[in-house]
C-alpha cells in the first residue's frame, strides 16, 4: 500500500482547508470500507487521508414534516434500523438493510456510501497490469466489454466502460428526488443525488460531479406524498450479502385505482443510479396490474444494450421493476 | 486475559510446559516489547505487550486506544489495519485474516460495542475507542454463553471462522436481531463458514440468545 499521512480535522472548514493545502490526490475518509479496500488493491494511492469522522454535527437524523435530513456521518446501520424511517420511508430503510453486512453497515456512512466505487472485477483486480481498465487508467482499454461481462451494466454504457454503479442507497435516494449538501473550497452548495453521478462516456474515470475538495455533509429527502407506497426490491445471486444483479427503488402514488405518480430508479443494471422515466410515464393514469407493471418494467429496459453474458438482466430487471411496483402499490392508499 | 482458556488456540502441553499457541507467539513478541507506563496489569494485560516495529515508519503516528479493557499506547504505520495491529503487534490472534477485504467476517471484533470488520478498519481510527476481541469476551476460566453454545451445538468444523462468528453472534443478539432463525441468518450473512456449519451456528445463536436474555 502506498504510504500516506493521516489527519483528523474537527470542522468541515478545517477539512476543506487541509485538502486545499495538500498535494494532489488527497482523499477524505469516513468509514473507509471502499477507500481503504481499494488502497489495499493499489487502485487508490492517496498521499494524505483526511479523516472526517471527528467533525461534530454531521451525525444527526432529523425527521421533519416536509423532509428527512440525515447527516453524512450517520452509519448505514442506524438508518436501516430506524423505526420511524422504516415506517415513513420504507424504500430508504430497505435499501440499506439489504446492503453489505451488519459489520460493514456499522462502519460505512450514508455520505461515504454515495461515493462507493464500482465492483467491476476488471477494475478491482487489474492494478498489477493483468487487465486494462479505462476507469483505473484512462485510455488503457476495457477488459470487461469482451470479457466475462455477466455482472456488467446494460444501461448507460459506452464503448469505454460498462461498469455497474454498485450502490443501493443512491438508487433509493434517486427515486425520492433527494439532494446532497456539499461544502468545498468555493463554499457550500446543494445538488440532486441524481446529478452526483456521471455517465462514463469517454471519461469513465470521472465518476462524480463533485469538484476536488468538495465534501458531502448531509442528505435531504423530501417526504413522499401522504398515502404513497414505496419499496426497495433487490435480486442477488444469493439471498443476502451480495451486490444487486438487478434492483428497483419504487414510490407509487394512487388516485383511486389509478396511478397518479410513479417514481422508479434502477440498481445493478446501469453505470449510474438510473431513473426510468419512460416506465414512470407509462404508468400515469393506469391501474397497477401484473400486466401494466410488467409493461413498465419492459419500458425501463427499452434502450438497454446487453453484452455477451448479461442479457438476462433485461428480463430479470423488468420483472424486478414489476414486482417492486406491485409491492409498493400494495403499501399505498388513496 | 483468556490465554489459558480460549476456545480456539489450546494445544496440549509439550515437554512439560503448559504453553498455548498464543503464549508462544506472545513470548516471541515480548522480547523487545516497548515498555508502557500507566497500564496496570489486569485481565487483559497481554494486550499491552506490544511488539515493536522493525523500523520507524515514514508515515507513523502514536495511537492511544483500549483493547479488552486495557489501555494501549502504540506507535503504528498509518497504513496499519486494526486486524494487523491486533495480530502482529498485540499478539491477539483470535481475530483471523480470511479475505482482508471485508467479505468473509473472520476478522470481526467490536469497537465501542458494535461489530466491525477489523481488516477494513484503519487502526488510526481507533484513537480513544474501545476494542473488544474474542480474547476479552469472557473472564479468565469461563466461557461466554455464546462460546459454550458453539461447543454444545458443534457449530464449527475447522474453526477458522469461529472467533469472527462468535463476535458477530454476540453483537447480533445484543442488537435484537436474533429473534428468529430467518433473522439470525440474515444478520449473520457477513460471516462465511467454508465448512458449512451454518445449521449448528444458527442453533447455537438461538440457544445463547435465550441464555443472554435477548431474542
Amino acid at each position: 500500500m502506498h504510504p500516506f499521512d493521516y489527519i483528523r480535522p474537527a470542522t468541515p472548514q478545517d477539512a476543506v482547508a487541509a485538502f486545499a493545502n495538500a498535494e494532489a490526490g488527497a482523499r477524505y475518509i469516513a468509514g473507509g470500507t471502499t477507500l481503504y479496500d481499494l488502497m489495499k488493491l493499489d487502485i487508490e494511492r492517496p498521499p494524505l487521508l483526511i479523516d472526517v469522522t471527528a467533525i461534530a454535527g454531521l451525525g444527526e437524523v432529523d425527521i421533519g414534516d416536509e423532509r428527512l435530513r440525515v447527516g453524512a456521518l450517520v452509519p448505514m446501520s442506524t438508518i436501516a434500523a430506524d423505526p420511524d424511517i422504516g415506517r415513513d420511508y420504507p424504500v430508504l430503510a430497505e435499501s440499506l438493510a439489504k446492503a453489505a453486512s451488519q459489520q460493514l453497515r456499522n462502519m460505512a456512512t450514508v455520505g461515504g456510501n454515495l461515493l462507493q466505487r464500482t465492483r467491476c472485477m476488471y477494475f478491482r483486480n487489474g492494478a498489477d497490469g493483468a487487465f486494462p481498465c479505462n476507469k483505473r487508467q484512462p485510455g488503457s482499454g476495457c477488459a470487461a466489454i469482451d470479457g466475462l461481462d455477466r455482472g456488467q451494466a446494460v444501461l448507460g454504457t459506452s464503448a469505454s466502460c460498462t461498469a455497474v454503479s454498485p450502490g443501493d442507497w443512491p438508487v433509493a435516494l434517486t427515486a425520492l428526488d433527494a439532494s446532497v449538501e456539499i461544502v468545498g473550497p468555493a463554499g457550500a452548495r446543494r445538488m440532486l443525488v441524481a446529478d452526483l453521478y456521471r455517465l462514463p462516456g469517454d471519461t469513465p474515470h470521472l465518476e462524480f460531479s463533485l469538484t476536488p475538495g468538495e465534501l458531502i455533509t448531509g442528505i435531504e429527502i423530501p417526504r413522499p406524498a401522504a398515502g404513497s407506497g414505496s419499496t426497495y426490491h433487490k435480486i442477488r445471486d444469493r439471498e443476502s450479502y451480495a451486490f444487486a444483479l438487478a434492483s428497483a427503488a419504487v414510490v407509487v402514488q394512487r388516485d383511486g385505482d389509478l396511478v397518479s405518480r410513479a417514481r422508479i430508479a434502477l440498481g445493478g443494471v446501469a453505470t449510474r443510479p438510473w431513473r426510468a422515466t419512460e416506465a414512470e410515464d407509462l404508468l400515469v393514469g393506469q391501474p397497477l396490474t401484473i400486466e401494466t407493471a410488467l409493461a413498465a418494467g419492459r419500458a425501463a429496459f427499452s434502450t438497454a444494450t446487453p453484452g455477451h453474458h448479461n442479457g438476462f438482466k433485461l428480463e430479470l430487471g423488468a420483472r424486478t421493476v414489476a414486482d417492486a411496483l406491485l409491492i409498493a402499490a400494495e403499501r399505498s392508499r388513496t | 486475559m483468556t490465554d489459558d482458556h480460549s476456545v480456539d488456540d489450546r494445544v496440549p502441553p509439550r515437554n512439560g510446559l503448559d504453553l498455548s499457541r498464543r503464549d508462544t507467539l506472545k513470548g516471541g513478541a515480548v522480547v523487545a516489547a516497548a515498555a508502557l507506563t500507566g497500564a496496570a496489569p489486569g485481565p487483559a494485560a497481554a494486550a499491552t505487550d506490544v511488539a515493536p516495529l522493525p523500523s520507524a515508519p515514514r508515515h507513523g503516528l502514536r495511537l492511544q486506544t483500549t483493547v479488552n479493557g486495557t489501555a494501549v499506547s502504540v506507535d503504528i504505520d498509518t497504513r496499519t489495519s486494526l486486524l494487523d495491529l491486533l495480530r502482529e503487534r498485540l499478539a491477539l490472534t483470535g481475530a483471523k485474516k480470511g479475505c482482508d477485504h471485508g467479505q468473509c467476517g473472520a476478522c470481526t471484533v467490536h469497537v465501542d460495542g458494535r461489530r466491525v470488520a477489523s481488516c477494513l478498519t484503519l487502526a488510526a481510527k481507533l484513537e480513544g475507542r474501545e476494542v473488544l476481541t474474542i480474547e476479552g469476551l469472557s473472564e479468565p476460566g469461563t466461557l461466554h454463553p455464546m462460546q459454550q453454545a458453539f461447543i454444545d451445538h458443534d457449530a464449527l468444523q475447522c474453526g477458522y471462522c469461529t472467533p469472527g462468528q462468535i463476535m458477530a453472534a454476540v453483537a447480533c443478539v445484543a442488537e435484537g436481531n436474533a429473534t428468529s432463525p430467518e433473522r439470525i441468518r440474515e444478520y449473520m450473512s457477513g460471516n462465511i463458514c467454508r465448512c458449512g456449519a451454518y445449521v449448528g451456528i444458527v442453533a447455537a445463536i438461538e440457544d445463547a440468545a435465550a441464555t443472554m436474555g435477548r431474542g
